[in-house]
């Protein structure tokens, strides 16, 4: 994989994209987030100092899913009245990329499928409701209001600074799992893909609690 | 990476102060706490704000319920560290009746949440379910289809947290309501909780209390367990099936020692006369056979007798007796044998042979002496006195009078199968019991259910 190198355009330190696909980063060292439009990067707000987080994943750590390693290269941190949830940017060896949600300390890997399959739009969509995306009969279990409290690292689109946006998540009778996100209203995405549980990820470079070896 | 920032430090658990009473509040979830319980004063705190904001004003110092496990306990549960780090009683009214049960909330930094509930000492370990069961009906009655297995509905009601203590991953209110519904398939039970906004589903396994007090390293031992409990296993059940399953080896064991006595039994017929009787007979009816033998191992001695009675009957007085020894055995056989027909068509009743098996006879030579008895037989008392003989014959003494002409077939060693029935119903005892125990069981753990077993059997 190459890695293409630039410069923070606020603080001039070196900046080293993990994955060429990546459109938006953070600069390490002022937190300055940095959009991208082939090497040319442009600040575009900076993110406060992250909340203490009780997630044991982080920036580098790995995994497995489905027989395939991936690297954890960037996510978003979303908040609601009932807490929080990550959305951590998941890279596989062969490119391809993906998310890795961890909510409450119950994992996720779910992929964004391509909008050939028509979306409800957002005042459509409620609890309950059954729809069929890729063959899979998913019924919406949740319904959540969240906004964007910070990202990190590497992401596929640029992403900052957005509130109030819902996201309907969709279970079937098996351990599939589906989102849609309506943070963009206008152009809604599907991801669709297995709740897993923690020691099938098989997580390498986790973080560490004090008191739990 | 070349970053100088290598993610976030080891985390930390967080002591805290109640703005309540200013006691100390000790957060062990790191940061997925939303509510914290002062566990002074009972306040109910925001845990995710810096200062702890008060929810939920103290709860009645009465309405204190003391863990039987402590909150801050680990174990060791299914390969996986769980520690202790909230508390909470529920209950549900029914006809005026409060049902309260303990809800233990366990914690891994890792793997998330878990749950132990304990009802009247039977505890269930509690996993949170992602899917979302598939709602089926056994006959009217509703049910959920999970994994592979089908689990009926057991009950279904409000439940309100009664009393909280430690700290949650959600917002929790004292006095809080959800419809929580049980479905069972034991040891197993789905549960869900129905709220305006969504509806979780877990699944809970039934544990003895034993392994719990083992696994948390517990003082004492567990609670005895009242009564039967929705998902608990039936200690029958299991057992019915093996029971059944232990008959039929016996029955077959059984079948098998039969077959090879039957083999074994020589069944060599040692002695076969006839005779004939007749009440116009005068005379002493008793008489004695010619000696027979047989050698061997003591064995069984079965003795027929084959006679040609219609509508009448015949009592043998019999004696089995030891030439050498004088050693006998006294015993009788009634023969009776009743035909005809009627507008029912024919029918009969009794046999015209009757037969006889003298057990453990040793080796030896050996008579019979017989006595035949039939209606009209002339009674010792009766019978002419033989020192005043008639000068002429008596009209009595001239009758035909009944007469009966039989056959005694003595055999040695027969195989005889009386014992095999008697074994084969001795063996159906556990079976039957247990399928019975296990039908017992299962009423009594529906008779708590929304759906009680009736006696009518609904």
């Amino acid at each position: 994989m190459s890695s293409p190198t630039a410069n923070c355009p606020s603080c001039g330190a070196p900046v080293t994209f993990r994955w060429s696909s990546a459109v938006q980063t953070v600069c390490p060292f002022c937190h300055s987030i940095l959009v991208r439009s082939d090497l040319d990067l442009k600040k575009v707000g900076t993110v406060a100092d992250l909340p203490p987080d009780p997630s044991p994943i982080q920036l580098m750590t790995s995994g497995t899913y489905n027989n395939k390693k991936f690297d954890v290269i960037g996510r978003i941190i979303y908040e609601y009245e009932q807490g929080g949830w990550n959305e951590w940017h998941i890279v596989f060896s062969d490119g391809t990329s993906g998310w890795l949600s961890d909510a409450q300390l119950q994992y996720a890997v779910s992929f964004l499928v391509p909008s050939a399959i028509p979306l409800p739009p957002e005042d459509q969509v409620t609890r309950g409701q059954r729809l069929t995306f890729v063959n899979i009969p998913f019924e919406v279990s949740t319904m959540t209001m969240a906004s964007y409290k910070g990202t990190e690292g590497e992401l596929p689109f640029p992403f900052y600074g957005k509130t109030n946006m819902l996201f309907a998540d969709l279970r079937s009778h098996a351990d599939d799992f589906a989102t849609l996100d309506y943070s963009d209203s206008s152009a809604p995405m599907l991801f669709v893909g297995k709740t897993v549980p923690y020691e099938a990820l098989q997580l390498q470079n986790v973080r560490q609690f004090e008191g739990w070896a | 990476m070349s970053s100088p920032l290598v993610g976030p430090p080891v985390a930390k658990t967080k002591a805290m102060y109640c703005p309540n009473c200013g006691g100390p509040v000790e957060l062990r979830g790191f940061g997925h706490a939303l509510t914290v319980v002062c566990p002074q004063c009972l306040t109910l705190l925001d845990a995710s704000s810096p200062l702890l904001k008060i929810l939920q004003e103290a709860q009645a110092a009465q309405s204190r319920r003391t863990p039987l496990i402590p909150l801050g306990t680990r174990g060791k549960w299914g390969g996986t560290t769980w520690e202790i780090i909230g508390f909470q009683t529920r209950a549900v009214e029914d006809e005026g009746v409060t049902y309260e049960w303990e809800e233990y909330l366990l914690f891994n930094p890792y793997k998330g949440f878990r749950y132990l509930t304990n009802y009247e000492g039977h505890w269930n370990f509690v996993t949170p379910v992602e899917s979302l069961p598939e709602r089926r009906a056994v006959g009217s009655r509703p049910a959920v289809f999970f994994e592979g297995n089908l689990y009926r509905h057991f009950s279904g009601a409000q439940a309100t947290t009664s009393f909280v203590l430690g700290e949650f991953p959600w917002r929790v209110q004292v006095g809080e309501e959800v419809l929580a519904d049980d479905f069972v398939d034991p040891p197993s039970v789905l549960s869900s909780e129905t709220t305006s906004v969504e509806v979780t589903w877990s699944k809970g396994e039934y544990v003895p209390g034993s392994e719990i007090w083992k696994a948390f390293a517990l003082p004492g031992s567990a609670p005895r367990p009242q009564g039967v409990y929705l998902n608990q296993p039936s200690p029958y059940a299991n057992k019915v099936g093996g029971t059944w399953g232990v008959f039929a080896l016996m029955l077959f064991a059984l079948l098998a020692v039969a077959i090879a006595y039957g083999m074994l039994s020589r069944g060599d017929t040692i002695f076969d006369e006839h005779y004939r009787y007749s009440t116009a007979d005068t005379g002493e009816p008793s008489f004695v056979t010619k000696v027979f033998e047989f050698d061997g191992r003591p064995s069984n001695l079965e003795l027929t007798i084959h006679t040609n009675l219609i509508n009448n009957w015949a009592y043998f007085n019999l004696a089995l007796i030891n030439e050498t020894t004088g050693d006998t055995f006294d015993f009788g056989r009634e023969v009776s044998y009743y035909a005809g027909s009627d507008s029912d068509g024919a029918w009969s009743e009794g046999s015209q042979a009757s037969d006889a098996i003298i057990p453990h006879v040793p080796a030896g030579r050996y008579y019979l002496r017989v006595e035949p008895e039939m209606e009209g037989s002339q009674t010792p008392a009766e019978k002419p006195a033989v020192a005043t003989p008639p000068a002429v014959a008596t009209p009595r003494s001239r009758l035909p009078g009944k007469t009966v002409f039989y056959e005694i077939v003595l055999r040695h060693d027969v195989a005889s199968y009386g014992w095999f029935w008697l074994a084969a119903l001795l063996l159906l005892i556990p079976p039957v019991y247990s399928t019975i125990r296990a039908a017992a069981f299962e009423t009594r753990r529906w008779s708590t259910s929304d759906y009680p077993p009736t006696s009518k059997g609904g």
